[in-house]
């Protein structure tokens, strides 16, 4: 079972969901936790521990000037702008390059190869008995999420129940994320911000194939224009979760709400068996 | 010499563009022949890297100087690279405006 948490909208408590979905399943089966808000991943902060560190690297292409005959097929082949020829020298923007390798392959004189540039890292722990957790995380000032995610993704890829915590929005990272996974729950905050993004979220899972449910968080009761609007998109209200100043404050504790109030883990596993069958349907 | 104005239109009295890489067109003026072209960007309307590519086509219609808004970092670099002097116009006057101050010397050189 592969399961992605999204929201569209950010702040409405993806993590929250994430972790303590991650945590009451770990009591009684394994599970592996993938942060994939690459850009600022927060998991760990539910879940210290000691963790393995691994560089990720994407490969960029290495001008030979000594080769090089100036032919311009490569700047012009560059979709993004990479690569740019002048009559004398090449110059290359590493961080417009998408790593497609194009140029390497249409250089008439073998003048490039390619090089690993380092763009973030995974950390793997242990946090708890049952869980693993994988962060991917995105060095500062590096503008390609993507291939941060996929590498989160493969180390979980043999593992039997995995949770993605995807990023906020509805571009490349969250649809890098929801790729290949067989369920997704989208959070969502019953205000007209929340309902909004929400649509665009449902967008994406549909367009992708994935069938979706709804938990819906910080709920003061009036949760009306989010419920007309699953029940015309034959969505299903997974879960609700109240408004309510004891969680919020468990929350930013950094604690879990299954930890401290574990009457919550029922409602949490409930969850997850709406998600099978939603996986399974 | 050609000189390069971004445009919000194809002829010398539409109105410069400030922005560069995304500018809808670019007049070419030849100083020397009194002449010009308009030449429409295709990249205006691309995903990016689109300061690089426009600065590209810049070099192979053999342009010696720019005239326009806002350079981004990387068209700047190539730009320069190429040999290709910038100047900063501000927004609000025609190209052919445009134009009369840069061979009166008034335009801001932008480095």
């Amino acid at each position: 079972m592969k399961l992605a948490i999204a929201s569209g909208k950010g702040g409405t408590g993806k993590s929250m969901v994430a972790a303590n979905l991650a945590f009451t399943l770990s009591r009684t089966e394994q599970v592996t936790l993938v942060d994939c808000d690459v850009e600022e991943p927060n998991l760990h902060l539910f879940f210290p521990a000691p963790a393995t560190t691994t560089e990720v690297t994407v490969p960029v292409p290495v001008v030979d000037e000594n080769t090089c005959q100036h032919c311009g097929l490569c700047g012009e082949f560059c979709q993004y702008g990479a690569i740019t020829v002048l009559s004398d020298r090449v110059l290359f923007f590493p961080e417009l390059c998408h790593s497609c390798g194009g140029c390497t392959l249409v250089c008439p004189n073998d003048a490039i190869h390619e090089e690993p540039k380092r763009i973030g890292t995974t950390t793997i722990s242990t946090p708890l008995p049952n869980l693993k957790l994988i962060s991917g995380r995105l060095d500062t000032g590096n503008p390609h999420a993507v291939p941060i995610i996929r590498a989160a993704k493969n180390l979980a890829s043999e593992d039997p129940v995995v949770i993605h915590d995807t990023a906020p929005g509805t571009s490349c990272p969250v649809v890098e994320t929801l790729d290949g996974c067989d369920a997704c729950i989208l959070v969502t905050e019953s205000t007209p911000f929340g309902l909004h993004d929400l649509r665009l979220a449902v967008d994406v899972a549909g367009r992708l194939g994935i069938p979706a449910g709804i938990v819906i968080n910080r709920s003061d009761g009036n949760d009306k224009a989010t419920l007309e609007f699953c029940t015309d998109h034959d969505l299903e209200v997974m879960m609700t979760i109240p408004f309510e100043r004891e969680i919020a404050a468990i929350q930013c504790r950094g604690d879990l709400l299954c930890r401290v109030r574990p009457e919550w883990q029922n409602a949490f596993i409930a969850l997850y068996v709406k998600c099978s069958t939603l996986a399974g349907g | 010499m050609k000189i390069c104005f971004t445009s919000k239109g194809t002829t010398l009295d539409s109105l410069t563009e400030e922005r560069f890489g995304r500018a809808p067109y670019f007049i070419i003026i030849e100083s020397d022949k009194g002449s010009f072209e308009a030449i429409q960007n295709p990249y205006a309307d691309s995903a990016g890297g689109v300061g690089p590519k426009a600065a590209q086509l810049l070099i192979a219609k053999e342009v010696k100087a720019l005239i326009s808004g806002q350079v981004g970092g990387n068209a700047r670099e190539v730009l320069a690279a190429a040999g290709i002097t910038m100047y900063t116009v501000h927004a609000g006057g025609s190209v052919k405006d445009a134009f009369d101050q840069f061979t009166k010397n008034t335009l801001e050189q932008s480095l």
